[in-house]
């Protein structure tokens, strides 16, 4: 198995050696990243990256495919944009956890600052801890699994995001509503946790969602905006 | 009878025949005006410079016979394949979504016949682009719509929208008539809605920020990909500085009078500063940092013809970009199209509703009927034959200045025709050797 000091190594050389990886499922392991940015990031075919420490801003920025398991926190950008394949991160993570992410999946064990799951467009979010403020900010498609609470303006601006707490929400955004728990989501929920390798009971949870009302503009909702 | 003599009735100058029409459209509505294109009202611009040619003290260089290169490399900071232009005019970024595949497809066509670049928008890189444009700058944009590795990967180079000329501060908007099945898929929305993208990037604020983020782009791309980093003209010496201290390979300058697909009015006519004035503190920025041709400048907003082409140039620009007139030479507000611009209320060379996607000449659109109107081969052609006689123009002053390079233009080639221009270009008024702001007042 292929190993990378980032205090030996300069990190173009672990990327490039990823983006290189061409599909073989091999395994990568990183070491002493200390807090080094864009660690992971652009990883287009299968394989399996693990990193042995904590990590700055954009770790597994853009991911396709790789199975990557940061053994620490994580920075701000967190996965962002990542397409598919898993981020899995035993720490905590900073601002902007997941942003705009596309697809796969996303596991923070610890908390999430604020802004996770901004922008979400398909990406699925499981987190171990509670969210930050103005999490899942205009958040377009995908779900948003939180076992902890959620901080002030929930889902602002949401659109067809579904978001899911057990605890509490200190306050939801503009335009975001709580929404009746149906089987399915209960189902949802239960296929998340599993996914992500987290127990807890679908039936804790409440389901968050857009009210749908600033689709259009309308000038009687212009206080709103 | 009251034989008084009566006054002619007389129009307020600040209560003017659109003023009065814009408050009654806003009492009828309650929503403010949006509109495309750019900034509409008079601002010092590059027809207020003029170029002095040669004299007895500078010699001038044979049209026709003796060269005047006008190619232009992009990107050579970082990047392994910097982007090599064969005219310093490139087409600028204007969105699928905002115009038609086929319109995108005839920018890709025109740029490349004519040798240049030509760049995606908010809304994603389509196919009709990738595969007729030689050399695709792909936006990075606040909304991230369609943002994905492998369209990064086959971009040319990277363009880091921060901001618009036209709405220096202002996030995209794509109204519900354009938001077709196409569009909505392309950028995750449900179909038909009002789309008002973000203002802000969605993973980081600031310059130290940005710099991680150029990082984070260059890793995936492997340093191979040029890295732009667009702004609009607001605050231009800082924020050309801290582009290129954040890594940026080149900066794009966007002015008030750049285009856009839909802003509000009040934004494009009142948020912004004019293409003329951002262009020296630019350059300032960059010499003042020893990067003056090391970064390349972009400017844009209100390039027209080959003239303001080597204006831009002799101030210090790198290269320019076009949208606006790209578009008039792909045929919209084409007067052929008279009648159907009387039906939407208008006339050709005002039409500016664009963001209802009623566009006659098939551009601003996403009705397929109206798209079918535009030949995109036909219209490509057009938009190189443009290309072309921009750049013969602009080789005509220069060899006039006795330039063998159109990038060898400089302010000493020019003068200015208004006290404002002078001092926005940093160039004497004509006739004198006064630049305001220069030597104390
Ligand atoms: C129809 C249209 C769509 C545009 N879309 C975008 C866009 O998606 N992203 C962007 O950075 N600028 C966009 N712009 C602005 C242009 O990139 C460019 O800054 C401007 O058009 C230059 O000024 P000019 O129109 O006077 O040439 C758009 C402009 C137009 C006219």
């Amino acid at each position: 198995m292929p190993v990378f000091d980032l205090a030996e190594q300069p990190l173009r050389a672990l990327n490039a050696a990823l983006h290189a990886s061409g599909g073989d499922n091999g395994r990568f392991e990183v070491l002493n990243p200390r807090g080094a940015h864009s660690v992971a990031v652009g990883v287009e075919h299968p394989c399996e990256i693990e990193v042995m420490g904590p990590v700055g801003y954009y770790c597994g920025g853009m991911n396709e495919a790789g199975e990557i398991t940061v053994r620490g926190s994580a920075g701000p950008g967190l996965a962002e944009n990542m397409m598919g394949g898993r981020v899995v991160v035993e720490g905590d993570a900073s601002q902007y956890a997941g942003a705009t992410g596309h697809g796969g999946l996303l596991v923070i064990r610890g908390s999430a600052a604020s802004r996770c799951g901004i922008s979400l467009k398909g990406l699925d979010i499981v987190v171990g801890g509670s969210i930050g403020h103005m999490s899942a900010f205009m958040a377009q498609s995908g779900r948003m699994v939180v076992l902890g609470d959620a901080g002030e303006a929930l889902g602002d601006s949401i659109y067809e995001a579904r978001i899911y707490v057990r605890g509490t929400v200190k306050s939801l955004g503009t335009d975001c509503i709580e929404k009746p728990m149906r089987d399915e989501h209960r189902a949802e929920v239960a296929d998340l946790l599993e996914a992500a390798g987290i127990a807890a009971d679908p039936a804790d949870f409440r389901r968050y969602g857009s009210a749908r009302k600033l689709y259009h503009f309308d000038v009687d909702h212009a206080d709103a905006y | 009878m009251d034989r008084t003599p009566r006054t002619h009735p007389r129009k307020s100058a600040s209560f003017d025949d659109y003023t009065l029409s814009e408050i009654r459209r806003a009492a009828a509505t309650g929503i403010y005006d949006i509109r495309g294109g750019g900034a509409k009202r008079a601002v010092p611009h590059f027809d207020d410079l003029l170029f002095l040619g040669a004299s007895v003290s500078r010699y001038p260089l044979e049209g026709y016979r003796e060269r005047c290169a006008t190619d232009v490399v992009l990107g050579d900071r970082f990047a392994s394949k910097p982007i090599h232009l064969k005219i310093p005019i490139t087409i600028a970024g204007m969105s699928f979504g905002s115009l038609s595949g086929q319109a995108k497809e005839a920018l890709g066509r025109g740029a490349s016949a004519a040798g240049t670049s030509t760049t995606t928008g908010d809304g994603g890189m389509t196919e009709e682009e990738r595969g007729h444009s030689d050399l695709l700058v792909y936006q990075y944009l606040p909304s991230r719509y369609g943002m994905n590795p492998r369209d990064l990967r086959r971009a040319d180079a990277i363009e880091i929208v921060i901001g618009q000329g036209a709405k220096p501060g202002g996030g995209g908007m794509l109204l519900g008539q354009k938001i077709s099945p196409r569009v909505a898929g392309m950028r995750d929305l449900p179909e038909g809605i009002d789309q008002r993208s973000a203002c802000r990037h969605p993973d980081w604020t600031g310059p130290d920020d940005l710099e991680i983020k150029i990082g984070e782009l260059r890793e995936i791309t492997d340093w191979r990909t040029p890295i732009y980093v667009k702004v609009g003209g607001s605050r231009p010496y800082y924020d050309v500085a801290l582009a290129v201290k954040s890594g940026a390979d080149v900066v794009v300058l966007d002015g008030m009078q750049g285009g856009t697909a839909a802003t509000q009015e009040v934004f494009i006519e009142h948020v912004g500063l004019p293409t003329l004035a951002c262009i020296r503190p630019a350059v300032q920025a960059l010499q003042d940092l020893g990067m003056h041709r090391k970064v390349q400048l972009v400017v844009s907003g209100g390039i027209r013809n080959g003239a303001d082409v080597a204006k831009a140039l002799a101030l210090g620009a790198d290269a320019v970009s076009i949208g606006t007139a790209a578009l008039v030479a792909l045929g919209d507000n084409d007067p052929r199209w008279a009648d159907d611009y009387a039906d939407l209320g208008t006339v050709p060379g005002a039409y500016d509703d664009w963001h209802e996607g009623r566009d006659p000449a098939g551009i601003t659109t996403q009705d397929p009927a109206l798209a079918a109107r535009l030949d995109p081969a036909a219209a490509g052609r057009r938009l190189a034959n443009y290309l072309k006689v921009m750049t013969l123009e602009a080789q005509t002053i220069a060899r006039a200045c006795g330039k063998s390079r159109l990038s060898n233009l400089e302010p000493e080639d020019l003068c200015a025709l208004t006290l404002e221009a002078a001092a926005m270009a940093r160039v004497p008024l004509a006739g004198t050797d006064w630049i305001p702001g220069r030597g104390g007042f």
